[in-house]
């Protein structure tokens, strides 16, 4: 057996405790008809996910005790799916594992989750759709954490997949939480409808994976069998036939670990998979903050630092990743630029940062992808919870043509906001910083083909960044106020459930950056060791090959983003603050491009053509109208009955023939027919 | 000691003979008595495996003996429902022939 790790009875309380609550909800609203009063729901939801917090924090004390490099806790609650026997025999297990891994993941998860959960308070407030609205709302948010929580403790792949599918039935349920409005019901489906395809690869993934692990007899699904016996699996290849590039043989591990990838995609918004995410901004403000934004969008790049192990031993598969990363950053931060819905704009910012997880984890630097995970969960959280603010301010505008000006009635909004800004941004010293600059140095170290490419990629997202982030400051919070006479009036700050938790998180947005300093400014102020999180993760990732690259070298590397942030910045001052005619004439003048970067480079409508709607059509005239209609209900279904009809008026009825006697002698005759074939 | 094939066999023979008599007889109290005939060489064949068993294993079992009453349990409750729609078949019809009640077909 794989070494497991200190046993404790906590861990399977910290998913536990949201599905308790989550029951009860479902419970009262769907079983009973008695809605529990909204705020009482609301505090318990928010209590349920507040003890996860404080659980996992003891947690992860005990973790921290646990000398450096076995620093697993374990918590086996039972055997799930057992099938099999020998060498193919399949054990999955109900089991949670908190790792370094899971710890920052859980810690991250349930504190954002929190501070989500005590704004949503404020924020559904005057939500008077329906009156079970607040505790349907409150019963998806806590189901939505238990099933991340199952995501990123589970032990197994099996387990994780769980997860995995529960935080996407979550999301499909709050992002179509408004359901009266049909578009919000498209919007949720087609989060689902995507998220099912690159669910699809992650399942073949865990096919191939453990296919090839039965094949040399130590078939695994948990992470630590399946890490125990890779070596095994490491040269396995697969024939595929003549016209496949690349051929005639693919590494196995290449094949998984796109796979995988695929599935990560899927969650994580990465393209061609990403659509969805914007459009999941239908949902209410707290869930693009919590889903959307800080924890389930980034399971994906959880996952991959999971298998990291299976990542780095192939190479193409994370050249692949990598360049994705890459050029996923570099698009949606395009698109972004153009964008005047507040939410838009933050939700490509999403993806664009995701892409910049991704590009750290194809290039090797995977606690860089987990550094910045962690930051843009706090910065991200802050800027959707901030935008929600504004949203609540403004009536439920969320065009940002129809702000401006609000620097003078939000007078706490406009500072946090403005520190998620700095820190997305990139200035020092905020986490941004020195997340994005990790992330930077491990594409420019990096061995993946064209690597200094993916650090100019890298750059100049970055610059973007503060271009349209800015942008979207400027367009919110500077110069006059664009709105109607009747909103101008009345806006003022939300009270303190929304506030208060925009503190918390804008204290963490500047903070959490020196959870994982590099060395190189832990140097200048002599703080030996001061990368402390990714010391702390490296026992649990690989560690990719990398170029050596010097610190002087380093702080270059820093000054040019910070430049290019300012460049940036600088572009939005000048475009949206100083000459506001500026972004007017590039539109009439460059309409191409603008449309293009407007309409978001029509990709919607491309898959709409080439994918949608051939399938709808298949699905309609051959699959609906041939084959269900006429073969499966048609043949099958109704064929059976008229032929079992027919054949029981001609001919079987005239078995009852009302004769006792005959009766008796079909008895007897079955009564022989039955021992003579017992006997024989 | 009586051989046990000898049971065995009276057992079968009683047992034939149930199963042509409800198989041809019309009168309804026959054939009762004739499923009751076949109940009872179950019963018969029982209790001889069941001395065979207890002579094969050394010990004496009781298995047999108390399937037999169960058996004769299930024999008396189906008797009673049996003779029950014999009366009411009786008091409808004015005759217990089985061919005359022959209204339930196609």
């Amino acid at each position: 057996m794989v070494d497991v790790g200190t046993e404790s009875d906590l861990l399977r309380w910290i998913p536990l405790l949201p599905l308790l609550v989550a029951a009860y909800h479902g419970i009262s609203i769907g079983f009973l008809r008695r809605p529990t009063p909204p705020r009482v729901a609301a505090v318990v939801s928010c209590a349920a996910v507040l003890l996860a917090f404080v659980l996992s924090c003891i947690a992860f004390r005990d973790l921290l005790a646990l000398p450096a490099n076995s620093r697993v806790l374990v918590d086996d609650v039972y055997t799930w799916i057992g099938a099999g026997i020998g060498s193919s025999a399949l054990s999955a297990e109900v089991s949670f594992q908190l790792d370094p891994l899971s710890a920052v993941m859980i810690l991250i998860v349930t504190f954002v989750g929190s501070m989500i959960h005590i704004y949503s308070i404020g924020y559904m407030e005057d939500d008077h759709r329906d009156d079970k609205g607040i505790q349907r709302f409150f019963c998806y948010l806590n189901l939505f954490t238990f099933a991340m929580l199952v995501l990123v403790l589970g032990d197994n792949l099996v387990l994780m997949f769980l997860g995995w599918e529960g935080v996407g039935l979550c999301s499909y349920l709050l992002i179509g939480f408004w359901y009266s409005d049909s578009f919000n019901a498209y919007c949720g489906s087609k989060a689902f409808i995507v998220n099912r395809i690159g669910d699809f690869g992650f399942l073949i993934g865990v096919f191939l994976l453990f296919g090839a692990l039965s094949e040399i007899g130590h078939p695994a699904v948990s992470f630590a069998g399946i890490q125990e016996h890779f070596d095994g699996i490491v040269e396995m290849t697969i024939a595929v036939p003549a016209w496949m590039p690349f051929g005639p043989e693919w590494r196995l591990v290449n094949v998984i670990g796109l796979c995988f990838f695929l599935g990560a995609c899927g969650k994580s918004a990465q393209i061609p998979l990403y659509i969805w995410l914007p459009d999941a901004m239908a949902g209410p403000t707290p869930v693009s903050a919590l889903i959307h934004a800080a924890t389930m969008v980034t399971a994906g790049v959880y996952m991959v630092c999971r298998l990291s192990f299976l990542y780095a031993a192939a190479p193409e598969a994370s050249a692949v990743i990598a360049w994705t990363g890459a050029i996923t950053a570099l698009v949606a931060a395009t698109i972004a630029m153009a964008q005047n819905d507040i939410k838009k704009v933050l939700a490509y910012s999403t993806v664009s940062q995701l892409g910049y997880m991704f590009l750290a984890a194809g290039c090797g630097g995977y606690a860089a992808a987990i550094f910045h995970l962690g930051t843009h969960a706090f910065f991200k959280a802050l800027l959707f919870l901030g935008a929600g603010a504004v949203i609540l301010a403004m009536h439920h505008e969320q065009d940002m043509q129809k702000m401006g000006g609000l620097w003078r009635q939000l007078r706490l909004t406009r500072w946090v906001f403005l520190v998620g800004v700095c820190a997305i941004a990139g200035f020092p010293p905020l986490s941004g910083f020195f997340s994005k600059d990790e992330i930077l140095i491990a594409a420019r170290a990096s061995h993946v083909p064209g690597h200094n490419w993916l650090y100019g990629i890298g750059l100049a997202t970055a610059g973007m960044t503060a271009f349209y982030m800015f942008r979207l400051w400027y367009l919110t919070f500077c110069g006059e106020c664009r709105a109607v006479a009747d909103v101008r009036n009345h806006i003022k700050d939300p009270n303190g459930f929304v506030l208060n938790p925009l503190r918390v998180l804008a204290f963490f947005s500047v903070f959490a950056g020196f959870a994982g300093l590099p060395q190189v400014w832990g140097d200048i102020i002599s703080i030996e060791e001061s990368n402390s999180l990714a010391n702390f993760l490296t026992p649990v990732l690989a560690v990719g090959e990398l170029h050596a690259i010097e610190h002087s070298q380093e702080l270059w590397m820093a000054s040019w983003a910070v430049a290019a942030a300012l460049a940036g910045t600088g572009l939005a001052w000048l475009s949206y603050l100083r000459k506001p005619r500026i972004p007017g004439w590039l539109a009439a003048n460059l309409s191409g491009p603008y449309r293009a970067l407007f309409n978001k480079y029509y990709i919607d409508e491309l898959y709409d053509v080439v994918i949608v709607r051939p399938i709808v059509a298949l699905s309609d005239r051959v699959l609906y109208r041939i084959v269900d209609a006429r073969w499966i209900d048609g043949i099958g279904v109704n064929g059976t009955a008229h032929g079992i009809r027919a054949f029981a008026a001609n001919g079987l009825k005239y078995a009852q023939s009302g004769l006792t006697q005959s009766y008796v002698f079909f008895m007897i005759v079955g009564a022989v027919a039955i021992v003579s074939y017992l006997l024989r | 000691m009586l051989p046990m094939d000898h049971v065995i066999a009276l057992s079968a023979i009683l047992f034939t003979i149930g199963v042509l008599g409800v198989a041809t007889r019309r009168n309804l109290i026959v054939m009762l008595m004739s499923i009751e005939l076949m109940l009872n060489a179950a019963n018969l064949a029982f209790v001889g495996f069941n001395r065979i068993w207890s002579q094969l294993e050394g010990v004496p079992a009781i298995d047999g003996q108390i399937f037999v009453l169960m058996v004769i349990a299930v024999a008396a409750a189906e008797v009673a429902v049996g003779l029950g729609i014999l009366l009411s078949m009786f008091r409808n019809r004015d005759s217990v022939n089985v061919e005359e009640v022959n209204l339930l077909k196609w």
